[in-house]
């Protein structure tokens, strides 16, 4: 495949999505943008589509609801994408990310849900304060509450139940972790950690997007090892894990994003991580999904309540 | 297919300060110097910028 076709979903160019075009083009490939604010898909016709040619699709939506369902599509109708369907089902909610880990069995903080205020807060007091409410789809830090007492968690959850859409009372509950004014943002692509930041903020929420700063983070195997269990637990391909750094258990994986940035984490690294992605979409186009990720005879078996088939390109 | 891009001057639709943009893409996202808003490239012939969309419920990573 000397000139592949590959095609970049997007709905805004930032600085990430800039990046990954100039990168391509460095690499000679026939790059398309396709602006999903444009997009309309015949989800009947899975044989005579507009995709049919692309080598990979490569997705860097803002929004996931477009994102999952762009993927799901694509993904049908026989087209390899970066990441899949099923990665991204996986990774764009918290709970689904929490139950792909846990039956994995890849550390985590512990995390209960409820759908209704009184058994949320059953749950959060059988967790003991404080704990850490967070709504299954949302990125950025947004709407997490810390939750100190039992007032604060009446109060919340009667909010939460009142003013929110349904997702909202999905009440996804977590045990707060005591971690040493930062955290780790990891980076997998394929069966490797390619770099990884320490996220430090003195707010309990260190999200670089929330103003935490960065600096390298060295790879060790156990952090390698950790980050490359939760990826493939999550279907694989290219993404950013956050980790806490427990006292008493270690590593523990909180998040694991499909769209993932790095504008901030490219400098304190010294890493190229667009074209560490990019690799990795070409590997996939040319040998596919699982040997892009190193799978041969142990490509796991991901069960998906939403998007259970299909996703495998 | 090389990707398109502009240079240019356009006008922030917040405060109608001159945004000075180089080698800018469609769709590319940028700040106005002047007030901060967060705008948008929707034209590159001629440049023109607009607010950028407000964060919606599931924007992210």
């Amino acid at each position: 495949m000397n000139n592949p076709k590959v095609g970049v979903l997007y709905s805004r160019v930032r600085v990430e999505e800039k990046l990954l075009f100039e990168a391509f083009e460095k690499r000679g490939v026939q790059l398309d943008l396709l602006d999903d604010q444009k997009l309309i898909f015949d989800i009947t016709d899975v044989k005579n589509h507009p995709y049919q040619d692309y080598d990979v699709i490569v997705e860097r939506c803002i929004n996931h609801s477009r994102a999952l369902y762009s993927l799901k599509i694509l993904n049908d109708q026989g087209v390899k994408t970066v990441n899949t369907a099923l990665c991204a089902d996986i990774c764009g909610n918290k709970l689904m990310t929490t139950s792909a880990l846990a039956a994995a069995g890849v550390p985590q903080p512990k995390a209960l849900v409820a759908y209704t205020a009184d058994s949320a807060l059953e749950a959060i007091e059988t967790l003991g304060y404080p704990v850490v409410l967070k709504p299954t789809v949302g990125s950025w830090g947004r709407l997490l509450s810390k939750v100190n007492d039992r007032d604060a968690a009446e109060t919340i959850l009667e909010h939460k139940e009142t003013l929110g859409s349904y997702h909202h009372s999905i009440f996804y509950i977590q045990e707060y972790i005591k971690k040493p004014g930062r955290d780790i943002r990891a980076f997998q692509v394929g069966p490797e950690t390619i770099c990884a930041i320490y996220r430090t903020s003195p707010n309990w929420i260190t999200n670089t997007a929330r103003g935490g700063s960065s600096s390298n983070c060295p790879i060790t195997p156990e952090l390698a090892d950790i980050c490359t269990r939760a990826a493939k637990a999550c279907g694989g391909g290219v993404v950013a894990l956050d980790l806490f750094e427990d006292p008493d258990r270690g590593l523990l994986v909180n998040e694991v994003n499909y769209t993932m940035e790095f504008r901030n984490s490219i400098a304190p690294t010294n890493v190229n991580i667009p074209d560490r992605m990019v690799d990795f979409c070409l590997d996939v186009a040319k040998n596919g999904w699982n040997a892009a990720n190193g799978w041969s005879g142990d490509a796991p078996h991901l069960a998906s309540i939403s998007l259970a088939e299909g996703a495998s390109a | 297919m090389p990707i398109e891009t502009a240079s240019g001057q356009a006008q922030c639709p917040e405060c109608f300060a001159d945004v000075t943009l180089t080698k800018v893409m469609q769709n590319e996202i940028t700040q106005c110097p002047g007030c901060g808003a967060e705008l948008e490239i929707t034209s590159l012939e001629p440049l023109t910028l607009s607010l950028a969309p407000q964060e919606e419920e599931d924007w992210g990573e």
